[in-house]
């Protein structure tokens, strides 16, 4: 049984659709370690993350860029991350999603995603889409060519368009009606549960 | 039909649909350590939330904490700031606490179990992807992101979308020198990184029904680097056996009840489950990694792979691990020189992992070029070794006995790889800079394997150092 004739509040803007030029970061199972290296996790916000993200990939031991693609002018500004299989693999660091949102990534493209990070992401309003192989070479392959070349997600079709091309996505369920819902941070409808985790609560029997 | 343990977990502790399909979820026990959780206080504090079930909240501090001198102030000043925000934290909002020197501070997922906190049939939450280790108890275990700290703190509940789960039955018998490690980088090596996704698993058959709880602990601790969200080993008699005069469990009849209860997690006979694994112990090696991941792990016995065998971007991963390694296609793993070797984590720094190397360094030594750290997962680890005498082995050994904490596992304390270092390692990543320094590289394996190669100098065949043929593991 779905309550979802219940009205709900929306606390966050609803996210159905997203347009940006694209980033490839290119491999499979890039970790979170990779995505903030721990020494980065020393903080008590995750205010200052964005410079940190992908930190040793992009610079050297003594700080010298090593020109990495997210570095690049010609990638400036972009907005949606095309990465590989397994994406974000690791520790349940949400320091991982929030470097990446801090530094201005509003989605991620990949063959897959490891679990953890993909509810991190969700939950901070950043979509994870997950599309076949072939059709993910061709996004990449358009993004390097063409850094200026425009993606437009749509949430609700599940689909990319990108050069006149349209790709299909997808995305669990329940992720994609919280996007369309703005419901992605379930806090407040935890909260409305109050009454019923209380009851739980004390007939747990154990513990 | 009946239920698995996951089912019957879930269902106990089920509240109610949410309007996305997605289901609430009660935590029976939320850990909480200063790394991932100072942030979610701060959101509290925005929205002006309490903690609605302080009492099923707990704190240590394990991250940061320095494994030398753990006197406050601690010399990294961030370190220092890490800890008073969660010392103010707990406070405030009446989080019972176990910081250094209170006798049962130490890696969050050494601490719940041996103060018997973690009890079959819990949900268990923590913002660190191995809370899976506690699934040896037959607990739905949980690593969460810092959003979900706060929600459990604000709520004492996630927001869940239901897992599969897939029955891994190991059987047989172990060969000797064949540990809980070798058994899980095996599982990952077959399955691979991501093979989990979208499941929980429950460790079963003769080998882990055989095993000891620090032993289901380390299986059960790296179900996440084969991608799984959890996994758990039905409890029983060996699970309560443990459990019995525990600090935090209950004495006398109340034990009995407890027990009786426990037992009726265990999956049913009739259980179906979505998938199944099986694998025969036979095939179990002593396990090392070769690479940047968990599951590019081969036997002692092996080669490292030859990426012109493979094809598209398996190719260019195996050239870029072997690469980063500084190894060579086809060179047998066994020979390979270290410099560290660590003994310590959540998946292999409990009092049984200390005592079966123990028993093997005696009157042997590391090798000169080899820095060895031997670091106990927790303070009663430590006190219990320290009465056994195990640390004066170690150091006589030439290890480094250190105080307690998750070390150079990840490396956010001043214990760190420096440059290219290569790390033999008992910890459970052996990612691109994981243990301190961006180009350090590490190689993932059992205890006796980081002792006789500590030993060797290089990676060794620990039924070979240490003569185990024919004995019984």
């Amino acid at each position: 049984m779905s309550p979802a004739a219940r009205p709900v509040p929306t606390s966050h803007p609803v996210i159905t659709k997203l347009l940006g030029t694209g980033i490839y970061v290119q491999g499979n199972d890039i970790d979170t370690d990779r995505i903030i290296p721990a020494r980065f996790l020393k903080c008590v916000t995750f205010d200052e993350l964005g410079p940190a993200l992908f930190y040793d990939q992009r610079f050297t031991e003594t700080g010298d860029s090593k020109h990495h693609l997210l570095d690049a002018p010609c990638h400036k500004g972009a907005e949606i991350l095309i990465a590989d299989n397994n994406f974000g693999c690791g520790s349940s660091r949400e320091h991982a999603p929030q470097a990446i949102h801090k530094f201005g990534i509003k989605a991620i493209i990949a063959g897959s995603f490891a679990e953890i990070f993909q509810g991190n992401c969700t939950t901070l309003g950043i979509p994870c889409l997950v599309m076949a192989e072939e059709a993910r070479k061709e996004i990449a392959k358009t993004v390097l060519d063409t850094p200026d070349a425009e993606l437009l997600i749509d949430i609700e079709k599940m689909q990319v368009t990108c050069a006149n091309n349209v790709y299909s996505v997808m995305m669990k369920a329940s992720s994609r009606q919280a996007f369309m819902a703005g419901t992605y941070d379930p806090l407040e409808h935890l909260l409305d549960g109050m009454e019923d985790i209380r009851r739980k609560a004390r007939r747990l029997g154990y513990a | 039909m009946g239920k698995s343990l996951y089912q019957k977990v879930w269902d106990k502790h089920l509240v109610r649909q949410l309007d996305n399909g997605q289901y609430q979820l009660f935590m029976a026990l939320h850990l909480i350590h200063e790394v991932t959780s100072p942030q979610a206080f701060g959101m509290l504090k925005e929205r002006g939330l309490k903690v609605a079930f302080p009492d099923r909240t707990y704190a240590t501090v394990d991250h940061i904490i320095p494994t030398d001198n753990q006197a406050r102030p601690f010399a990294d000043d961030m370190a220092e700031k890490m800890i008073q925000f969660l010392d103010e934290a707990v406070a405030e909002h009446g989080i019972e606490y176990f910081p250094p020197g209170s006798g049962a501070q130490g890696i969050v997922h050494v601490v719940g179990p041996e103060l018997g906190l973690t009890q079959p049939g819990m949900t268990i939450c923590c913002g660190d992807s191995h809370t899976a280790t506690h699934g040896a108890f037959g607990c739905i275990a949980l690593g969460i992101g810092t959003s979900q700290v706060r929600d459990v703190l604000a709520t004492q509940t996630l927001a869940m979308d239901p897992l599969k789960v897939r029955r891994i039955r190991v059987e047989g018998m172990l060969s000797p020198g064949v540990t809980a490690k070798d058994v899980i980088l095996h599982i990952i090596r077959v399955s691979g990184v991501k093979g989990g996704v979208g499941y929980a698993y429950e460790y079963a058959g003769s080998v882990i029904e055989n095993m000891t709880m620090e032993e289901r602990m380390t299986v059960c601790n790296m179900s996440i680097e084969g991608g799984a969200r959890c996994g758990y080993v039905n409890p029983d008699e060996t699970t309560f056996e443990y459990l019995r005069g525990r600090e935090r469990v209950p004495t006398g009849d109340e034990f009995d009840a407890a027990v009786a209860i426990w037992r009726d997690f265990a999956s049913d006979a009739d259980a179906v489950f979505d998938d199944e694994l099986v694998i025969d112990a036979d095939d179990i090696m002593p396990t090392v990694t070769w690479g940047i991941t968990p599951g590019q792990a081969i036997s002692i016995d092996e080669s490292v792979p030859n990426p012109d065998q493979m094809q598209g971007l398996e190719k260019h991963h195996v050239t870029d691990a072997l690469q980063y390694m500084h190894l060579e296609a086809d060179m047998p793993i066994k020979g390979t020189r270290i410099d560290v070797a660590f003994i310590g984590s959540c998946t292999n720094g409990r009092l049984s992992d200390f005592e079966l190397v123990a028993g093997y360094i005696k009157g042997r030594e590391v090798a000169p070029s080899v820095r060895a750290i031997a670091v106990p997962g927790s303070e009663k680890v430590d006190s219990a070794a320290r009465a056994k005498n195990l640390h004066t082995i170690f150091e006589e050994a030439g290890f480094e006995w250190r105080k307690p904490g998750c070390s150079m596992c990840l490396a956010m304390n001043p214990d760190k790889l420096i440059g290219d270092q290569i790390c033999a390692s008992s910890s459970n990543r052996n990612f691109i800079g994981r243990q301190g320094s961006p180009t350090g590289r590490t190689i993932l394996m059992s205890p006796i394997m980081v002792a006789a190669a500590a030993i060797e100098g290089k990676v060794a065949d620990a039924r070979e150092v240490f003569h185990l043929s024919g004995q019984t593991s």
